[in-house]
Formats: C-alpha cells, sequence, structure tokens
C-alpha cells in the first residue's frame, strides 16, 4: 500500500503545483501563443512598462499596508480582549465575517457605502476599499493573536500588577513584547488576504481605485496575454519570499 | 478589568459598521422594489423571495448546491490520501505540509487564470493533444460546469487536507497493530479503523470546502465564462449589469441562510476553541 500512496500523493501534488509552474514558465517565452519559442523578457519588460498596471499595483501596495496596520492593532486589542474574557456576541460577529461568501459582504457593502453618500459627502475610492479590507481582516488577525496567547502564562500579568504595573503597564509591558512574532505572522496573513482580494474590492472600487487583482482580471476577461503570467510569477515569487519568511519567524517562536 | 472594554471597541465598531449594518441594509432593501434608475425605492413587498422559487433561479441554486457538493467530495478523494501520506511520512512532513499550504498563499486569481490559461482553445492542453496527433481541432475545455469543477477542487484542496491531516496524525499507530493482529487486512484497517476516527477531520474539512464553494463567484465566472452559472453569479449580475438591487439582497440573504445554518449544525463544536 506505501508505495501506492506515494505515487497518489506525488499525482496530488502535481495537481497543486504545476499549473503555477507552467504559468510561470511561459513567462518567459518570446510568443505571445502557447507554443516555445525562446526565452526573452519581453513579457516582463511589457508588464513594467504598463502605467494602469504600474499605478493598480501601486494602489494594492497602499492598500495592503494601510489595512494591514489597522486589522493588526484592533485584531490584537481585540484577541487581547478575548484572553481575558470571552466575548460571545463580538466572536460570532467574527465568525460571520469567515463564513460570509465573498460576493455577499462585497455587495452589502456597496449598499452601505452607497446609503452613506446620502449624507456624507464621500464617493468610493482607496479608503472605502481599506475600510472594507480591514473588516474581513480582523478575524484573521484574531485566530492568530489568539492562538499565540493560549501559549502564554496569564500570572506573568499578575506577576506585573502585583509589584504595582498598571492593566496598561502590564499589557504594554509583559503581554504584548511576549506576541512579536505572533503579530508579525498575523501582519503578513493580513497583508495577503487585503492583496489577493479580487471580489469585495471590485465592488467597492471607484473608478481610480483600480487594484493589481482588478487588472488581473479585467485582463483575463479580454483573453490571452503572456503579460498576466509575467506578473503572476512576480506576484508568486514575492509572496513565497513573504511566506518562508514568515515561517521562519514561526520558527523563532518555539 | 476596565481595559478591556476600550480593547474590544474598535473591533466592536468596525464590524457593526461594516459588517452588521450592511448586512442588515440587505435584509432592508429584499423587501423594497426595485428603483427606476437602479437602487430601491417603496413600496415593501415579500415579491423578491417568491421570486426565488421561479424554477430558473431554483435551477442555479440546485446547482450551486450540487457543484460545491461535487468539488467537496473530489477534494476528499484527492485530500485524504494525500494527508495519510504527510501523517505516515516519517521525513520531511514539515516540507510535505508546506507544499499543501503554499499554493493557499498565492493569489486565488492567479490560480484561477492559470487553468484559463492552460485550458482555453489555443492552450497548453489543446497544443499538447494536438501535437500528440490525438486530436485535431481544438477540445472546448474552458467554460463549462467541468472547468468550473475543477478549478473549485484546485483552489480549495488545501482546506479539505489541513483539517484531515491533523485528526490522522493524531491517531495512535498501536491502533493499526492492533487491527492487524486481530486478522484485519490494511483496506479493512482503513476502513473499519482509520476513516471513522478521522470522521471529525472529514466534517471539518468538507464544511471548509463546501462554504467558500457554494458562494464562490470567481470560479464560475472566470471559468464558466460569463453564464450565470452559480449562485455567486447571480448576486454579482443583480447588483451590476441586471440592476435589480432588490432581487439581489433576497438572492444574498438565501445564500446567507444555507451557509449560516451548515456553520451552526456542522461547525460550531469544532469551532469553538479558535476564537
Amino acid at each position: 500500500m506505501k508505495p501506492g500512496l506515494s505515487l497518489y500523493a506525488a499525482a496530488v501534488y502535481a495537481f497543486l503545483h504545476l499549473p503555477l509552474l507552467i504559468l510561470a514558465a511561459f513567462s518567459f517565452n518570446s510568443s505571445r501563443f502557447t507554443v516555445w519559442e525562446g526565452f526573452s523578457l519581453r513579457w516582463y519588460r511589457a508588464a513594467l512598462s504598463d502605467p494602469n498596471l504600474a499605478e493598480a499595483a501601486w494602489n494594492s501596495v497602499v492598500i495592503a499596508i494601510v489595512s494591514t496596520i489597522l486589522s493588526t492593532m484592533v485584531g490584537t486589542l481585540c484577541a487581547y480582549g478575548f484572553w481575558k474574557r470571552r466575548d460571545r456576541v463580538l466572536s460570532n460577529a467574527l465568525y460571520l465575517s469567515l463564513v460570509t461568501p465573498e460576493i455577499v459582504m462585497g455587495v452589502s457593502l456597496l449598499a452601505f457605502f452607497q446609503w452613506t453618500f446620502r449624507f456624507l459627502h464621500w464617493r468610493l475610492g482607496l479608503h472605502t476599499v481599506i475600510l472594507a479590507h480591514v473588516a474581513f481582516s480582523i478575524a484573521y488577525v484574531v485566530i492568530v493573536i489568539a492562538a499565540r496567547l493560549r501559549t502564554l502564562d496569564g500570572s506573568l500579568e499578575e506577576a506585573a500588577m502585583d509589584l504595582g504595573a498598571t492593566e496598561w503597564g502590564a499589557f504594554r509591558l509583559v503581554t504584548l513584547p511576549a506576541l512579536g512574532p505572533g503579530i508579525a505572522s498575523a501582519a503578513m496573513l493580513a497583508l495577503t488576504v487585503s492583496f489577493d482580494d479580487y471580489v469585495i474590492t471590485s465592488m467597492v472600487a471607484g473608478v481610480d481605485s483600480e487594484t493589481l487583482p482588478m487588472w488581473i482580471y479585467a485582463t483575463a476577461r479580454r483573453g490571452a496575454n503572456p503579460t498576466i503570467n509575467a506578473i503572476s510569477a512576480l506576484i508568486v515569487v514575492f509572496f513565497g519570499a513573504l511566506i518562508l519568511l514568515s515561517e521562519r519567524l514561526r520558527g523563532s517562536q518555539k | 478589568m476596565k481595559l478591556r472594554f476600550w480593547f474590544l471597541l474598535p473591533a466592536r465598531i468596525w464590524l457593526t459598521m461594516l459588517l452588521a449594518v450592511p448586512l442588515g441594509i440587505i435584509c432592508v432593501y429584499s423587501l423594497l422594489t426595485r428603483g427606476a434608475y437602479g437602487g430601491v425605492s417603496l413600496p415593501w413587498t415579500a415579491e423578491n423571495f417568491t421570486r426565488l422559487a421561479d424554477p430558473l433561479y431554483g435551477a442555479i441554486l440546485l446547482r450551486s448546491l450540487w457543484m460545491a457538493a461535487a468539488a467537496t467530495a473530489l477534494c476528499l478523494l484527492m485530500g485524504f490520501p494525500l494527508a495519510l501520506f504527510i501523517a505516515r511520512a516519517r521525513k520531511w512532513r514539515g516540507l510535505y505540509l508546506f507544499l499543501v499550504i503554499l499554493p493557499f498563499w498565492t493569489s486565488f486569481l492567479v490560480r484561477t487564470y492559470a487553468w484559463m490559461f492552460l485550458l482555453r482553445d489555443t492552450g497548453l492542453v489543446n497544443a499538447a493533444l494536438q501535437a500528440a496527433g490525438i486530436i485535431r481541432e481544438p477540445l472546448t475545455l474552458l467554460y463549462n460546469n467541468g472547468a468550473v469543477l475543477l478549478g473549485l477542487v484546485y483552489g480549495y484542496l488545501p482546506f479539505m487536507v489541513l483539517p484531515l491531516y491533523s485528526t490522522l496524525e493524531r491517531q495512535d499507530p498501536a491502533l493499526l497493530e492492533a487491527a492487524a493482529d486481530l486478522g484485519a487486512k490494511p483496506l479493512a484497517a482503513l476502513f473499519r479503523v482509520v476513516i471513522p476516527l478521522a470522521a471529525p477531520g472529514i466534517r471539518a474539512g468538507s464544511i471548509l470546502v463546501f462554504i467558500p464553494c457554494v458562494g464562490a463567484f470567481l470560479t464560475p465566472d472566470l471559468l464558466g465564462g460569463g453564464k450565470t452559472v452559480m449562485i455567486g453569479n447571480l448576486v454579482q449580475n443583480q447588483f451590476t449589469t441586471a440592476r435589480d438591487w432588490p432581487f439581489g439582497s433576497s438572492v444574498s440573504l438565501a445564500l446567507m441562510t444555507v451557509v449560516v445554518a451548515l456553520v451552526v449544525l456542522f461547525l460550531r463544536r469544532d469551532a469553538e476553541e479558535a476564537l
């Protein structure tokens, strides 16, 4: 049974990884078509010199960084609050944010923002995308930080307070430093889900706030374009590096 | 602990304003009439819900459930042996797990596009089959239910493997020895010991795959070719091109009902620990 199982596992791994490897390989093809003609970097040059693509990538970076900072702060504080005592309503709301289909969250946020336009003078744009991204990232941050908090000894804070620390002092000087690696991997996760999101973003983005996934989607709908292969390969390499970094951070927690 | 209130406050405000209120608006809109230029208007009506019973929309809902169920079954079929392989590996277990998680960290959109690239008429699969002389004309591999199913399985397989692995990894190897000592052949031990004991992982993995699949939008949109294949496409369509927000809202609520019911029925106990 053992060799059969290994063979089966190898086939499933091939299924998981070959499509992306082939996609990346053809980003170096000099031909526009799926016939190998020779090695070339023309699609990378095309990707890097497309002004729309550059603007979309820049928007994605800004959205991902701002929403990661916000959701990591909000989520860390929330996980710490849960650690003290559970809050059933809030944790159910977090679960709801995880299981709500993206498209439903997208249209509900669109309806919400449109409704606020009746009495607030603002439009859809980068800020609405950021607000939405934080809303769906908080739950991921809370889960990662809560897992980290479970490994901590609560009596350390009590000891600090017996020695005269305030509640805030105990949090800031004792618990927060111990959470460092957990906060870093939570932020990585928030960064990836924000950078990757298309469905919710496309519903709440304004005309001037196209993101990288929106560019990829629009270009893919128009038909095959090796520039997508090139930018995809760059994204995969970038996030591959990011996950390796976060795995090393998690390793150093132990 | 007075501070706890202030620590939870930002999350409370954010989720109230950007989750609870928007979903509440969807509930209200589902009972209103379609506005003349998009948007909503009075009077109140239940018609958006009676329209859900229309065979046209019923078929889409049923197809979504069926596709999600088929994707879940395929993920289980592909994922269980893989999880078993990783759990029993003596070396490199970390690497094997990493290889399962890795695609989960790469862009979902990119992974879906990879299949468009492979399956389109001039894609690699057709080119290879033509070069090998197996077919003359390219096969239409894209823009059908099979392509959508493939995309769903590809996208959510890691969600199945991880919970399966974590239950299989905890199984005591002595159980298999005991089964063998009592005369069970390896396959009998698999079906009568290993699989029944992995039930919690099977349940958790199935729900984790089924839920995103039933509400999927991107996969059916890109691989199904713009036809209204699944319920997620119907929701998106009503809020964009069709401009019928009240009906789109009632479809959203139907989808939410399915998802929340599944979570409450199957996932509640398992998830209790995570938050």
